[in-house]
């Protein structure tokens, strides 16, 4: 290992990428074309070197080992301390938010308004995103955590469509409330087990530091806030409104990122730390990612917007993750992890293939489209397999996590698993259902007749994507065998169902 | 080898489909078309190499798929009898689908793309039927349905075809949601999904019950009937057939190939893979049997009132479908099978005539408007004679002459009869509906014949109301080279139809010759297991008509082939053949043996007059029975009844939730409610009094939430 701090460097290269922009922009007179073309190229440039940076520190990385690598700890003083590491599960996610990043640049290529502190914005959530997945200290994740809230409240509200301010307010008053809650039981947990470290308050609650009474109560508190984010049933509202007003690119990391943070939390603080408490509530979650599962996708059906469809597809596909963290099997959690992979890659780009024809024709409206095929056979065959991948069609990433989390919840609860592989069925409804509608038929508009097929900015964007939803979805033991280490040191602690199989 | 012969469709689809530019239509056609019949060469190879070369059932692993905490499913090609003759089946039909498609599709623009989907088709086909474990064959199973969906909906202009095809893959998708819920239970209830370790533990543990608290249930039962349903979906039995007719809007070679000959016959193959778990659960299996047989006959009733060409042929797929069904259900396998595997081709050539008429008569599917088509489509007409002859079986009694539905369907029909005979559940209720059924069959089949071919040319009055909305495979097809011939005596009342080229009818001959020869020639391998045939990929011990003779040549259980070597089957005797048909198996009456004879030949019988010597009776028949008429042509009202419950219902239930659970309850009383306090307190007044329907809903929700919650938690974790 080098002493160089690779993981610190990857984490701020964004936040340096923004400064700069800052600096430039600055330092030059009025905006112009050309000085904006020139931030892009900047934004573009730093997120490709983070993920550079990325994949030099996966070279580095002992995939084998469990517990936390890459470790950075320098005292703050005052009882803070800069501490970061990541295991498995951290580094998978921070790799989804990296390798995404430059897709999201480029899709914000047509972006004109104030593009950079569009750019800047952009950035900084980078820097954020990865740090809330790499921190090791509790005050020092919930900075981050909740610090990402303000450039994404900040994209939406002011690049967003017509009613941004209303969904902005949405999107903060849901999650703010929430995060009161975590920050009061991290308070108090960081009191009584005199640390604010991560491994370390693992080890002190499973030693038995917290009672169950306790528990409860941490759980809820960190629960108000993670079911927020997943965003699961009924705390969901916030996140179709947020959807459609944000602009293509903050949609695709909102998707495949910010919502990724509640599992994410799920597995690293409520699992391993109050495993009585989730025991406890298993059924509630079970419960509420089945409603999640039927209900929202009951919903999707009979959206006329395109984003709002697929922001309710993606709470039910965020049912199985719930479904499949607090399950607690091997399975389940291997398929709840690989399902927000595999969510990050789908959602990403079908978010990604609603800007694309938003950008030519300013409508998410279903009705407004029909037949692209005809115009656009390469977007037609782009969107289907993202179609499919949605609808969890063997040989795309979608089908491993969705089987996965059901063949882990079958032993635990048979019933709950049956309500929700109904979700098998119901996105099948709603996701051809729109596919239909966009794509098939004569074209009856005619501002469609014109519309372009992909440019080459486009094929950029997606062709990453499909090779990774075929690639996980054939061969999904690459990041499953990458994940298990991380699943198995959470599992270990949390062996409440040890003897479920 | 074996994966050459998986994977050649799969590239030859990728590349045809992605260079259509670079390739051309011709050579896309050529690349998908040379793989499928290098595929279809290698089978053939393999089933030779196996039956009778002392080939040896095998399984290549090519990766590991997933592997999960011992969940555990690998890439590989599994070789064995059921597989070897799937694999014939498949490539074979699908080649000359492919073939034909040179002729049918000729002027269609898009024909790159529809050979990339048929030989991606083949594919997921293949990859379905050489699986080693439940989780690649679901792969299959899904692949198979996405080409199909595709397929139906490849003219994607057409709304009907559109809706078609996603009625087609919904319907499926309930049935894999059986099948899902079968592999989850399967793995939990023997820790395994690879068909040899799943059925050895089955055997092991006959007794093993699954504990659902509320009530307790055998396990095997249990996962083979949600098995059973995703066959159901698959393969259009009763409740599930809805999407199988309306599939007939994809192109027709489409039909022949996934919606007659393969795909749906996968139902079929799934059960006699898992017919070791079927021997050991009855109440499944009864479930099986009772389902094909009201299939087989709710099917052909339906049959008798069409009058799109193609969808009398498709209801008679569906009730074929249900006669393999309760052959299985009734421990038949090895029938089950063999009419899967003669019906291949009798189905398909009657599929790919049919589309030779359509395509001759210029679009037109309603045999109203057909009539007189024999005399200028002389060797379509044979074509479908044979076809006709071989669906519904005839041949003589006791004696090895007959087309190849004689020896299949009298094999699966006295199964039942003895099978009811020695208690089977439902055996006697399906020998009946296989009667029953089997006149109907030999009634519409005849039927068909009559209208289409015979009489006067009845022109439709309005031929030309929007052009080729039906079939319109080839805009334009019939300037050029066809329209100089057969086009000469209208005035004998011949339809100024025309005959198909070459490439057209070089598939049916040879599919005829399939129905001709494939039942007389196999049938000893399928249904006596000569030449030491099964090997053990099927449970023979309970078949009805040849059990085998003695315990010797029973495998111990179903066999497990090693990695790559085969298992050890029994060395195939003379001596012990020669005692076995000493024995010969079980006796049948001989009014059994000859009730299917009879009823088929009333049918035809009854259809003469009806339909060949009478050009109106058949019309004044169905005014008559107006009634019973539109009950029939209207499938029993399954489509009104099914858009009324489930399309509606989803609707309904959509909009509630959104606009009422959403909008109403969750934001009205969560963000919006926060920030305007003081209306928020006066919707709490009233409440009460608003007697809208989703209030008073959502709250049901809430507390079916907390009182399904309180009743998990109160039962502590299953287990």
């Amino acid at each position: 290992m080098t002493g160089l701090p690779l993981l610190s460097l990857m984490t701020f290269l964004p936040a340096a990428g923004a400064l700069f922009i800052l600096a430039a922009r600055w330092s030059s007179g009025p905006a112009h074309p050309g000085h904006d073309n020139g931030v892009k190229w900047i934004a573009l440039v730093t997120t490709l070197i983070t993920l550079a940076l990325n994949l030099v520190a996966l070279s580095q990385f002992d995939a084998a080992a469990p517990g936390f690598q890459l470790v950075e700890r320098v005292a703050w003083g005052a009882g803070l301390e800069y501490h970061m590491g990541v295991d498995q599960l951290a580094m998978a996610l921070i790799l989804l938010t990296n390798a995404l990043m430059p897709i999201c640049i480029l899709a914000s290529w047509s972006i004109e308004k104030q593009v950079s502190a569009y750019m800047t914005l952009f950035l900084v959530l980078q820097t954020l995103m990865q740090g809330v997945f790499a921190a090791m200290d509790i005050v020092l994740f919930y900075v981050f955590f909740e610090a990402g809230l303000i450039p994404m409240f900040i994209l939406i509200g002011v690049w967003g469509g017509k009613n941004r301010v209303y969904a902005a307010f949405k999107f903060f008053l849901y999650t703010l409330l929430g995060s009161v809650l975590m920050l009061v039981a991290l308070i108090a947990m960081a009191i009584m087990a005199k640390t604010t470290s991560i491994p370390d308050l693992t080890a002190f609650a499973q030693a038995g530091g917290f009672s169950k009474g306790l528990q409860i109560w941490f759980w809820l508190a960190f629960f108000a806030s993670f079911a927020v984010k997943m965003p699961m049933w009924p705390v969901h509202t916030w996140l179709p409104d947020a959807h459609v007003e944000a602009p293509t690119a903050a949609s695709v990391i909102l998707a495949a990122v910010l919502l990724k943070m509640g599992g994410y939390g799920f597995l690293r603080f409520s699992l391993p730390m109050f495993p009585d408490a989730s025991a406890a509530f298993t059924p509630l979650v079970f419960v509420l990612s089945v409603i999640a599962i039927v209900y929202a996708s009951l919903v999707a059906f009979r959206q006329t917007d395109i984003k709002k469809l697929i922001a309710y597809s993606s709470v039910a596909h965020m049912g199985f993750v719930t479904m499949g963290i607090f399950a607690g099997t091997e399975q389940a959690v291997q398929g709840a992890v690989f399902q927000m992979l595999s969510h990050g890659v789908i959602s990403g780009a079908l978010f990604l293939a609603v800007g694309v024809i938003y950008d030519r024709m300013h409508t998410r409206e279903i009705a407004f489209y029909g037949g692209l095929v005809h115009r656009m056979p390469v977007y037609a065959a782009i969107f289907l397999l993202f179609t499919m991948g949605n609808v969890g069609l063997p040989g795309t990433s979608g089908f491993v996590g969705e089987i996965l989390t059901m063949v882990g919840t079958f032993p635990v609860n048979a019933w709950v698993t049956a309500g929700a592989a109904t979700g098998v069925i119901l996105s099948a409804v709603y996701a051809l259902t729109l596919y239909r509608k966009v794509a098939f038929g004569k074209i009856e508009n005619p501002q469609l007749v014109t519309i372009a097929d992909l440019n080459a900015r486009e094929w950029v964007m997606f062709v990453p994507l499909v090779i990774a939803t075929l690639v996980l979805g054939f061969a999904p033991m690459i990041a499953l065998d990458f994940t298990r280490p991380a699943v198995a040191a959470i599992l270990a602690g949390y062996d409440v169902f040890a003897s479920a199989h | 080898m074996e994966p050459v012969l998986l994977l050649a469709p799969l590239f030859a689809a990728a590349i045809a489909g992605l260079g259509q530019r670079f390739l051309g239509d011709r050579g896309a056609m050529a690349l998908t078309t040379g793989a499928v019949g290098l595929s279809l060469a290698l089978s053939l190879y393999t089933f030779a190499d196996y039956v009778w070369l002392g080939g040896e059932a095998r399984v290549i692993e090519l990766f590991k798929f997933i592997d999960v905490g011992g969940f555990k499913s690998t890439w590989s090609v599994r070789i064995d009898t059921l597989s070897a003759i799937m694999l014939v089946v498949v490539t074979s039909v699908s080649f000359l689908v492919h073939v034909y498609s040179w002729g049918y599709m000729a002027e269609d623009p898009h024909r790159a793309r529809f050979f990339s989907y048929l030989s991606f088709f083949t594919f997921a086909m293949l990859a379905l039927v050489t699986a080693n474990d439940f989780l690649q064959m679901f792969f299959g199973w899904e692949g198979v349905g996405v080409a199909s969906y595709l397929l139906i909906g490849f003219w994607y202009d057409k709304r009907s075809a559109n809706d078609a095809a996603i009625k087609a893959f919904v319907v499926n998708r309930v049935g894999d949601f059986g099948f899902a819920l079968g592999i989850m239970a399967c793995f939990f209830a023997y820790g395994s999904i690879r068909f040899d370790e799943v059925f050895a533990s089955a055997a092991a543990n006959p007794g093993l019950v699954f504990d659902f608290r509320i009530f307790q249930v055998p396990a095997i039962e249990t996962i083979a009937a949600l098995l059973f349903i995703g066959a159901m979906g698959k393969s259009a039995q009763f409740f599930l057939h809805v999407w199988l007719p309306d599939a007939m809007e994809g192109p027709t070679p489409v039909s022949a190939l996934i919606h007659a000959a393969t795909m749906v016959t996968a139902g079929v193959f799934m059960v006699c893979r898992c017919s070791s778990l079927y021997e050991l659960a009855p109440y499944a299996a009864a479930f099986v049997t009772i389902t094909g047989a009201v299939t087989a006959l709710f099917a052909a009733t339906v049959g008798l009132a069409q009058n799109d060409i193609k969808r009398v042929v498709a209801y008679s797929t569906c009730s074929q479908l249900g006669y393999m069904f309760f052959a299985a259900g009734v421990g038949a396998y090895g029938a089950a099978m063999f009419h899967l595997f003669t019906h291949a081709f009798f189905k398909a050539l009657l599929f790919l005539g049919s589309g030779s008429v359509i395509h001759g008569l210029h679009h037109e599917q309603d045999m109203r408007f057909m009539g007189g088509v024999r005399g200028p489509m002389m060797f379509t007409w044979a074509m479908m004679l044979i076809g006709t002859l071989a669906l519904t079986g005839v041949g003589i009694p006791g004696t090895q002459f007959g087309f190849a539905g004689f020896f299949s369907k009298d094999a699966i029909i006295e199964s039942a009869f003895l099978a009811g005979e020695s208690g089977r559940m439902f055996g006697q209720i399906a020998f009946w509906c296989a009667i029953a059924a089997a006149f109907l069959t030999s009634f519409y089949s005849w039927r068909l014949m009559f209208m289409a071919f015979e009489g006067k040319f009845r022109p439709n009055p309005d031929a030309h109301h929007d052009g080729h909305a039906h079939d319109d495979h080839a805009k334009g097809a019939h300037q050029g080279a066809h329209d100089d011939h057969h086009h000469a005596k209208p005035a004998s009342g011949a339809a100024p139809a025309h005959e198909s080229p070459p490439v057209m009818l070089a598939p049916l001959a040879i599919l005829a010759a399939g129905a001709v020869f494939a039942g007389v020639i196999f049938a000893p391998y399928f249904l006596k297991d000569e030449h030491n045939f099964w090997r053990g990929a099927i449970e023979r011990r309970h078949d009805p008509l040849h059990p085998p003779a003695t315990a010797a040549q029973e495998p111990a259980h179903y066999a497990a082939p090693a990695a790559v070597h085969g298992a050890a089957a029994g060395d195939y005797t003379p001596a012990a053949a020669e005692a076995h048909e000493a024995e010969g198996g079980h006796h049948v009456p001989t009014w059994v043996l000859w009730a299917p004879f009879v009823v088929t030949l009333t049918g035809f019988l009854l259809a003469l007059p009806i339909y060949f010597f009478s050009q109106t009776m058949g019309a004044a028949i169905a005014r008559t029975f107006a009634p019973v008429n539109a009950f029939l042509s209207r499938k029993w009202y399954f489509d009104e009844l099914y858009a009324a419950v489930f399309v509606k219902g989803a609707r309904a239930l959509g909009d509630l939730f959104w606009k009422g659970g959403d909008k109403k309850i969750i934001d009205g009383f969560g963000p919006d409610g926060f920030a305007w306090m003081s209306k928020f307190t006066a919707r709490m007044m009233r409440l009460s009094q608003t007697g809208y329907v989703y209030h008073y809903s959502f709250f049901m929700l809430v507390a079916v939430a907390v009182i399904g919650a309180y009743a998990i938690w109160q039962g502590g974790a299953f287990q």
